[in-house]
């Protein structure tokens, strides 16, 4: 999902630990109580949930890059006024699992320096581009769709400052997947050109979707951890077939079809989907996805275009500091 | 080059007249009037509140979990500081 990276494996370090310490903390963890900043914790899973939040928290930030392309061409001004506050809230949301992910004990500065350094993962499916109007409506329906079905188990995350920012996060999300259904909506019920451009959008995203669930259960071992500190609740490919099962309907009311001629329906229901091209997802993860050096140029000439915002503001802080004190001592 | 520190705020909001003010997060400002604006803009985009405070997050002295045995015993062992504690006959009614 947001947090793909996870998936790689993690070092075991609980071997040098207290033992009787990780016990009851694992005790803890299965009384289904929630850990806070200043419990003790294994150093392992201290390391797991910094990644993960953060991780988490870049893909907010460059979450808003491929709809902020969209921001100054919506097709109408309600349109324009739904996406930027869309836009908004994702900047808000990377901004509540900073804060999280600072409770862990790295600063703002270190992780955003992480992350610019290229040392620090965001989520794959920001690396595809926005093509046409339609791609903001997709982006609403599936890529936010699929954040949902991520997220709301992550409001029961062991992790006590986490959950309570995944909280605020779903009840705004919900928001979000209603306008890009709404924009797919109009679409479909408009022209030819125009349904054609939603059956467009939806085959380039369908596949870059269904991968930000993360690797196939077998070749994800590593996520017992997490499973076991219940920062994770469901596999991914639990999670991705929660995804198709919701989804099929949706688009069948558009009217649009799902890009996978081989889907077909189980007697349970389920909708089965076709392999997975897994290289495709390797190569988007190691940086050679469509707009992985686009989406890092922006970030970087964002952070560095406000390098004197940030040195105006603590130099008038300090300055303020300064005279007040020599007030005082009057 | 490493970017220097901007102190943190701990933000608690007022969701409606007559609540207390509650925490709801944290954030990174220069000052107290960018706190505040910030706090607006993170915190209450969908009308969650009246009236904000913005704290220093140093300013706040906590208790320490590992203690909090020793911290809430006197108020575990004091079984007599609840109403349930006494008994009154029904014949009475609702006391």
């Amino acid at each position: 999902m947001y947090t793909q990276a996870l998936n790689t494996a993690e070092s075991d370090d609980r071997a040098l630990e207290d033992a009787a310490k990780a016990a009851q903390f694992q005790a803890r963890i299965d009384a289904e109580e929630r850990i806070e900043p200043n419990d003790w914790m294994p150093a392992a899973y201290r390391k797991t949930l910094t990644r993960q939040i953060s991780q988490h928290a870049h893909s907010e930030i460059v979450g808003m890059l491929p709809e902020g392309n969209w921001i100054t061409r919506a097709p109408t001004l309600r349109r324009k006024a739904a996406l930027l506050a869309k836009v908004q809230d994702e900047c808000g949301h990377g901004l509540y699992l900073y804060a999280a992910a600072e409770t862990l004990g790295a600063s703002r500065e270190e992780l955003v320096d992480a992350m610019l350094a290229g040392k620090a993962k965001y989520s794959s499916i920001f690396n595809y581009p926005t093509l046409t109007w339609a791609d903001i409506g997709t982006i609403g329906w599936l890529v936010d769709g699929a954040a949902i079905m991520n997220q709301i188990p992550l409001c029961r995350c062991s992790y006590g400052p986490y959950a309570r920012a995944m909280i605020r996060v779903c009840k705004e999300e919900s928001f979000h997947q209603r306008q890009g259904y709404e924009i797919m909506l109009t679409l479909c019920r408009g022209s030819d050109e125009q349904k054609a451009m939603a059956q467009d959008a939806l085959n380039r995203w369908w596949w870059p979707v269904l991968m930000m669930f993360g690797p196939p259960d077998a070749a994800s071992q590593h996520s017992d951890t997490s499973t076991r500190w219940k920062i994770k609740r469901f596999s991914n490919d639990e999670l991705r077939q929660k995804f198709v099962d919701a989804t099929v309907p949706q688009a069948q009311y558009l009217g649009l079809s799902i890009p996978d001629p081989g889907m077909i329906q189980d007697a349970d229901g389920h909708w089965r989907y076709s392999q997975i091209d897994w290289t495709e997802f390797k190569q988007v993860l190691a940086g050679n996805g469509p707009c992985n050096r686009d989406r890092m140029a922006a970030r970087r000439k964002a952070h560095e275009d406000g390098a004197w915002v940030r040195e105006a503001a603590a130099a008038y802080a300090a300055k303020r500091g300064q005279r007040q004190s020599a007030q005082a001592a009057e | 080059m490493a970017t220097p520190n901007t102190p943190l705020w701990e933000v608690f909001i007022r969701s409606r007249n007559g609540l207390a003010h509650k925490h709801v997060g944290s954030l990174h400002a220069s000052d107290t009037t960018m706190a505040l604006q910030a706090a607006r803009d993170i915190y209450t985009r969908r009308g969650e509140g009246l009236s904000i405070w913005v704290v220093p997050s140093s300013a706040i002295t906590a208790s320490d979990p590992a203690e909090k045995g020793m911290m809430f015993e006197p108020a575990e062992s004091k079984i007599y500081r609840h109403p349930t504690f006494y008994e009154v006959p029904e014949e009475v009614g609702h006391m």
